[in-house]
This record gives structure tokens, sequence and C-alpha cells, in this order.
């Protein structure tokens, strides 16, 4: 049975297999590499998109779910109008705290900071740890948290 | 100009500078870091080693700087470029880095014979996304990025002198066009100016005319307080590509036609393939067929989820070898008795066994520390394609050349037609070197990939599941050892002897830097199935727990406070002395504390930079360990890039904290019982403590950076742990210890 879903605004049709994890479809079907591939079992946040609007962890997610839905990726997160070059505030904040290391971790890292953002634009501390269980090897957790100060207190 | 590669007489030298498509072009090989394997490893072929650098002019005036070394998010690609830049007093805006692909037409031969018989430039080298590589396959194990050496051999050696040669070019080549000395010029932002006159010309407009001359080999350094891009926090090249997407990894890969492939592998090291039936799931959708290997079946299919769950649904069998009786257990068990059989000497100073049967007091403690996965959040992968006569290699890896070699070595295909696409790199911290330390006999994702690909008509990704990645990893080597020390009356310690499984690299991480007069330090090995390979500090992990501890032991069985205690016998140490009290000063070291906090502290050596860390803990409702904040103090010399320094300081603590917190991986039943994140813990954003670091511009010799942060974080933990409990911890990681108020009472009664 085809799924259909706009990705970053496209809209696109699959047929494939109703349990295969949204991840691999959008990484080996769609060809939207930015979306990582870290655990296989929502366990590290790598992989994390939102579907309309909410931070979902592909990897365990059946692409059916998202049938008829608008997901966002990382490729998608930038803001055409913003007056940072195009990159979102988020970011660019990301760029001004050089917050990526090795980086692999971040394209889920920053889906679930903005999803975090949008429903609470002020989040304490305790919040941003709370919701932010994204896992980094690299260390990146202090300017992660800067980065959300300066986009917050901006 | 002519240079005798085979027999450099210098330990740096230029080997070219030329013209490349209208830019100027200028390398430097050098001798690289003396780690003593792949020193004799080289010295046995009758050579010597080399690292190159290079950098290019374009006639748009704009400096691009290739870097031999693999960039995993420690910086080595930005900070390199600043140290070549600054020398040549380039525009920082007009300056461009990026990793030098492994490309076999510009080895280290072909290069020279273009420069020296005047041969035209191959078209490669005129376009700016293109590049050379300067390689010699025989010393290709020195392109390995590791051992936190990138800046302090590769830039201070490599970058330095072609960044210095290149102005001396360029500043002949105005000199000739203005009929003027070279002292009459100086140089500004990739300007050569013509001293109180109206006269100037770009790099750009020079290079053509600067490829005239020989490049120095002994070009003029800039002194510290001339320079104006080191020591200045620097945006890195590669991080916009990291926050949209953009950046391609090892497992982006997506060369045309490609199919990816997943692993049904032995679980049990050692263990081989026996029987197999496929026909069910090459019935499902996608699969195309499977490949025999010897520790399993690969299965490839046309997208990765198909390939993953039709490995998990195959029917097979493996032969375990009789490996399948190796435990945890059973290792340290083989550890405990050959640290009683005979040992190989380290370091014999003085009498330590006469001055241990003489002393007012005797302290003994044995540690023990498990097999550590690098987890890196790539899993690990590759991607080849074997076609024609050739190879095609897609891959993030620490050592690009060695990856080649590893491919042609397995698909039979010439060295020289195999070409390496390095990629970026999700995590490397030792994992992602194809080279396993005196276990070579074990292979890794790179090999599995090249024998698949020998048997598939199309480029294919293999791709490790994360139980792949932590179960068939390099492992840090789980080791013990067994102390002893004597202290004198006034507590002073006069022996120290210390029994450690293992000699691993780097040779002096065992060392003390104590003024202790009578010291025997020796080793014994008990070689195990399990692979092992670098991580993140390689010895230095163990050893820093193993050594700081006790001298935590030390200091409170003389009655002494650790910070005392420590800094007296580093009387002849003044860097360690100041690094020590730094970081003692700024964490407030005696001064009190919130209540039910603590501080433990820790120094070690290692890549020679010294790091000094002050842990502020206390125990949470749970009886867990919680580190509030971790001052750092750190001298490397002299920082080149800050901004990425503190970078690496505050990853390499988190890494050592979530090792010492949780990390374990154990074997049971010869196989690892932990499978993913949920077994193997991290620590996340919620638990990450302040990091405060400062460091020392002591002007000394430059140390490395991406590794010296993580060996201090155990010890200072443990220690602290110790004055909140009174519990010493004397194996890794905390998880595994009960830590409440009744155990702690038990343990100080105990001892």
């Amino acid at each position: 049975m085809p799924i259909s879903f706009k990705v970053n605004g496209k809209e696109h049709t699959l047929d494939v297999e109703e349990d295969m994890p949204l991840l691999w479809a959008l990484r080996d079907e769609l060809g939207l590499t930015g979306t990582k591939f870290g655990c296989g079992i929502a366990a590290c946040g790598a992989c994390t998109v939102q579907v309309d609007g909410t931070a979902m962890r592909s990897c365990s997610v059946p692409v059916s779910y998202a049938d008829g839905s608008e997901i966002t990726t990382i490729e998608g997160l930038a803001d055409p109008d913003a007056d940072t070059g195009g990159l979102s505030p988020l970011q660019q904040a990301w760029i001004e705290r050089q917050v990526p290391q090795c980086g692999y971790c971040q394209s889920g890292m920053l889906m679930a900071v903005d999803a975090l953002l949008k429903e609470n634009p002020q989040p304490t501390d305790e919040e941003v740890g709370a919701a932010i269980t994204n896992i980094c090897r690299c260390g990146s957790y202090p300017r992660v948290l800067a980065a959300i100060r300066d986009v917050t207190r901006a | 100009m002519a240079f005798d590669l085979k027999k450099p007489t210098r330990r740096q030298m230029l080997v070219g500078g030329g013209l490349a498509g209208g830019a100027l072009l200028v390398g430097v090989s050098m001798s690289g870091p003396s780690r003593r394997e792949r020193e004799n490893a080289i010295a046995a072929e009758g050579g010597e080693k080399f690292v190159t650098t290079w950098l290019k002019i374009s006639p748009d005036n704009v400096t691009t700087v290739y870097v031999p070394h693999s960039d995993m998010g420690q910086g080595p690609i930005t900070a390199l470029a600043m140290m070549a830049a600054d020398e040549m007093d380039a525009d920082w805006n007009l300056v461009r880095a990026e990793q030098a692909p492994a490309e076999p037409e510009f080895a280290n031969e072909s290069l020279g014979l273009f420069i020296t018989k005047g041969q035209t430039a191959p078209d490669m080298l005129a376009g700016a996304a293109e590049t050379l590589w300067y390689n010699v396959a025989k010393f290709m194990s020195m392109q390995i990025t590791g051992g936190s050496m990138a800046v302090r051999y590769t830039g201070q050696h490599g970058m330095r002198i072609a960044g210095a040669a290149a102005k001396e070019m360029l500043v002949k080549a105005a000199a000739a066009r203005w009929n003027c000395a070279a002292s009459d010029c100086e140089v500004r932002d990739s300007v050569v100016y013509l001293k109180g006159k109206n006269r100037s010309a770009t790099f750009g407009e020079l290079a053509v005319e600067a490829a005239e001359y020989s490049p120095s080999a002994t070009p003029t350094f800039k002194t510290p307080d001339q320079y104006r891009i080191v020591g200045r926090p620097t945006k890195r090249f590669d991080v916009p590509g990291k926050v949209d997407g953009s950046g391609t990894y090892g497992i982006d890969a997506r060369p045309e036609g490609m199919l990816y492939a997943a692993l049904r592998q032995s679980p049990v090291f050692g263990g081989k393939l026996k029987r197999y039936d496929a026909s069910e799931i090459l019935k499902r959708r996608g699969v195309k067929k499977v490949v025999e290997l010897p520790v399993g079946v690969a299965v490839i299919a046309d997208n990765f989820w198909r390939a993953k769950q039709a490995a998990a649904a195959l029917d097979i069998e493996f032969d375990t070898g009789g490996n399948d009786a190796i435990s945890s257990a059973s290792i340290f068990e083989g550890h405990e008795k050959a640290l009683q059989g005979d040992s190989t000497e380290d370091v014999e100073k003085g009498d330590a066994e006469g001055a241990l049967k003489n002393a007012a007091k005797v302290v003994e403690a044995a540690y023990r520390v498990p097999y550590l996965a690098h987890a890196t959040m790539e899993p690990m992968n590759c991607t080849v394609w074997v076609h024609d006569g050739k190879a095609e290699v897609w891959v993030g890896t620490q050592d690009p050349l060695g990856t080649r070699a590893r491919v042609a070595d397995m698909t039979g295909v010439d060295y020289d037609n195999v070409k390496v696409h390095p990629l970026l790199l999700g995590g490397g911290f030792g994992r992602r070197i194809p080279y396993r330390s005196g276990f070579s006999e074990f292979p890794s994702e790179i090999d599995y990939a090249s024998l698949i690909a020998k048997e598939v008509d199309a480029p294919v990704k293999l791709v490790y599941t994360r139980e792949d990645d932590m179960q068939h990893d390099a492992y840090r080597i789980a080791v013990a050892n067994t102390m002893k020390a004597g202290l004198d009356e006034d507590g002073n310690p006069v022996a120290w002897l210390n029994r450690y499984v293992y000699k691993d690299e780097p040779a002096e991480a065992p060392h003390i830097p104590y003024a202790v007069e009578n010291q025997s330090i020796r080793y014994v090995d008990n070689p195990t199935p399990v692979p092992r390979g670098p991580w993140r500090s390689v010895a230095h992990t163990q050893h820093t727990f193993f050594n700081e501890s006790f001298m935590d032991e030390l200091a409170h069985e003389a009655g002494k406070d650790p910070y005392e205690f420590r800094m007296a016998l580093l009387k002849d140490k003044p860097r360690h002395r100041a690094v020590l009290q730094l970081a003692a000063e700024k964490a407030g070291l005696g001064k009190p504390l919130p209540e039910g906090r603590v501080h433990g502290i820790a120094v070690q050596q290692s890549f020679s930079t010294i790091v000094a860390e002050v842990l502020e803990v206390s125990l949470d409702e749970d009886n867990r360990p919680r580190v509030h904040k971790v001052t750092c103090a750190v001298d490397c010399g002299r920082v080149i890039n800050p901004d990425t320094a503190e970078a690496q300081v505050q990853s390499a603590v988190i890494y050592g904290l979530t090792a010492a917190l949780y990390g374990q991986i154990t074997i049971e039943g010869g196989a690892v019982t932990q499978g993913n994140f949920p077994d193997y813990r991290m620590v996340t954003l919620a638990e990450t403590p302040v990091i405060e670091t400062h460091f020392i511009d002591s002007g000394e010799a430059l140390g490395g950076l991406g590794e010296p942060g993580t060996p201090p974080v155990a010890p200072a933990l443990a220690n602290a742990v110790f004055k909140l409990t009174g519990k010493r911890i004397r194996e890794l990681p905390m998880s595994i210890h009960d830590l409440s108020p009744a155990s702690g009472k038990f343990a100080q009664a105990a001892d």
C-alpha cells in the first residue's frame, strides 16, 4: 500500500513495507542522509525528526505512522527567510557556539531542541535536561546548553 | 630543484615547491612522531616515516591548506591551517582548508618527478576542490590520526615550515619584481608590500613567479608575539556542514547503484561460520544475495533495513572454536595468576623491595578496569566497489592510507588501483584506526566490506548495527595490577611497586611523576582472544586510575592532604605543580563547599600535555555519585585555537566521566554481554557537570589535546567518592559499587 507524506514541504509517495522504520525510508529510499542512524531502538536520538511538529526518533517510528503527515528533517530546518543566511536562529547559534565536534548526533540534537523550544520557548536547565536525552559521545552538551541559552535569551 | 627523498638528511625538509595550474604549491615532508611500535616497523623496512603538509596559493589569492589528518571534531584541519597561515601572514578570510584525500597519482614520487623533471602538473591540481596526497606507501601507517599528534607534529614541524617557506618564496618573487632586497618587503594579510612605497602584490599575483624559487627547508619562523591567527578563537571549517545535514559521513555514501549489507557474525570472538540456510531470507523483498564470510554471512539488499531484518532472521550456526569458555571472570583470573608470575622490567630505580621491607608502613592495593567499547555515534560502516581491476572505498577513517592498504590486501586489487574517499567521521576515539595492536588477525568492518564487494557487482555499503558495533569493537583492554608502597615515619613514600598486566602504548603511561626514590614498575602479559585497540588516551586510562587513586590512598595513610602530599612529591616538576595549583585555586580547593559536596583531585601528563582536574562531587538520594563541577588546568605548551582547545577538554572529561561512572563491557560465553546504549550507559546533558578549563601558556613544546583531558577523571572521581563514603573504589565503573552509607562504614571498618 503506498504511503504518502510531505518531507520538508515536498510530497513523496513510497511503496514500501508498512513496518519499515521512517529512518530507513528517509535515508535509503529518499536519500535524505542528514538524519542519522545511531542505535535503532530510540535510545540515542541521532535519528530525531519532527512529525507534524513533534520530535520523534525515526528509527522506531513505522513509516506507515507517518502516512499523511508533514515531516521535517535537518535538511528542512533552515529558514530561507531568516536574516542569518538562510539558517534558523538555532542553527546559527550552533555555529556561533561551535557546538558540533564530530557532528554526527547534531542533526537529531537540533531537531529535538527545535521541537522543545517551539513547545516551551523558555525552558529551565532542568527542563532542557529532561527533554534533551540525545546522546553525544563528543560531549558537546555544555555548548548545546550555551547555544540554547543564546536563543532563549535573545 | 632536486630533493633526494630516499635519504633525508634532516628531520624536516621541503619536498617541493612548484606550479600547478597557475597556483603555487609548497609541501613539507617530515619525520613523524616517535611511537615506538610503528617506528620499529618502519625501520625494519629501512625507511624513514613521513607526514606531509601542503599549501596551495591560487590566482584568486586564496590559500588552501591540505591537512593529512582526519577531523573527528577535534579540529586539526582548522588548527593546522591556522599554523600555516600565520607563518605566511595570510589573510585568514582568504584561507581554506580540507582533508587531503588519498590519491595514488599524487604519491610522493610522482609529485617529486613532476617538480624535478618539469613534467606537466596533473590537471587535478588546478581545481580548487581537488588536491594531492603526499604518500609513500610503505610509510602509510604515519597517516594515522591518533596519539593527539596533529598539532604537535604535523602542525609544528610541517605546517609552520610550509607556511614560512611559502612566505619567503613570495617575498623573493616580489623583490625580484620590484628590483629591491627581500628585506625591503613586508607581508600583511596575503599581500606583499614594498616598505615606504605605494607598491604591493597579492600572494595570488606572485604565485607564478614565486614558484621559480626553491623552498627553504629552514625558513625563519615568527616569534609567538608576532602570531596574529594562532592563539585566537577561530571557527572551524567543518561546522556549517554539521548543522544543516549537508556533511557527508561514511555512512552517508551513496554511489550510483549502491546496495546495502548487514552482517550476521559469530558473537563469540574467534568463532567461525558452521552452517546456514539462506533459502528463506532470499525470498524476502529486496534481498539480492548472501555472501559467506569466515565469521558469518552478509546479507545484501536494496535497503539497509531489509538487509538487517533478513540477517536477523537467517538460519545460521557458528563454531565457537572453544572460545565460549572465556568470560570476564576467567580473564581476570588469568590476570591475577599472571601478576603472581614472572614480570618484565619497566622501571627499576633504587631498591624498591629493600625499601619496602624497611618502611614504617606498607600500603597494598589491587586495581582493575573492565573492557570498554568506543561507542562512536556513527556505527562502523564501509562502502566498497570492486570493478574493472579497481577498488573504490568510501569511509570515515582515522587512517585513509592504512585503509587503502587494507582494502588492497583484502580485495587483491593492486594498491595503486585502490581509491579511498575519506568522508566525515561520526566519532573516532581510536576506533576508526584499521589496525589493532597485537591482534591484526582480527578482521574489521573494512575487511568484511572488501570481501563482500568482491562478490557483488555493485558498490556495497556495509553498516554495523549498534549491536554489531558494540559487540565487535577493538576494546580498551581489561587489565589489573597490584601495588605496594612503603611510607617512612613522616609519611613520605620511600618505595613504589607496581605489577601490571599488559605493556601498552604510550610506554610512559604507567610511570609516575612523583619523587619516590625506590621504584619497581614491572609488567606481565595474559593474552586473550578479545580484540583490543587504542581508546581515547590509550594506556593512560587505566594507569592514571591506578596511580592517582593509589597516591590518594598513600596520602590518606600518611595522614596528609592529598593535594599537599602530591605537591611535596612534585618538587622537581614545576609544570605539574603549576597545573595542580591552578586547578586547586580555581576550584577553591580547601574552601567550604555546599553541604554534602567534596573535592577529588588527580593529575596526569599524557601526550606531552599536563592536566589536573578537581571534581566537585556529592551523592544523590540513591547514593549514586553526582559530579557538579570539573575544574581543569591544562599545560599544553601553547594553545593554537582556544575555542577547539576548550571543546576538546570538555569532550575528554565527559568521555572519561561516562567510562568512570558506567563504562563496562563484560564477556560471557566468549561474547560481549552488552548490545546497545541501555546496557552501555552514557552521560547525557542532564548529568553534565559545569566544566571549567584554564590553560597555562608555558611556551613549552606543544602537547596534544584530543586525549589528555580523559585520564584524570576516573581517579579524581574515585578519590572524591572515598571522601564521601570512606569506600576506596579500586575497580571501575562506579556503577558496580554499593555506595550506601552502611556499605561505606563497613568498608572503612575493614580498612
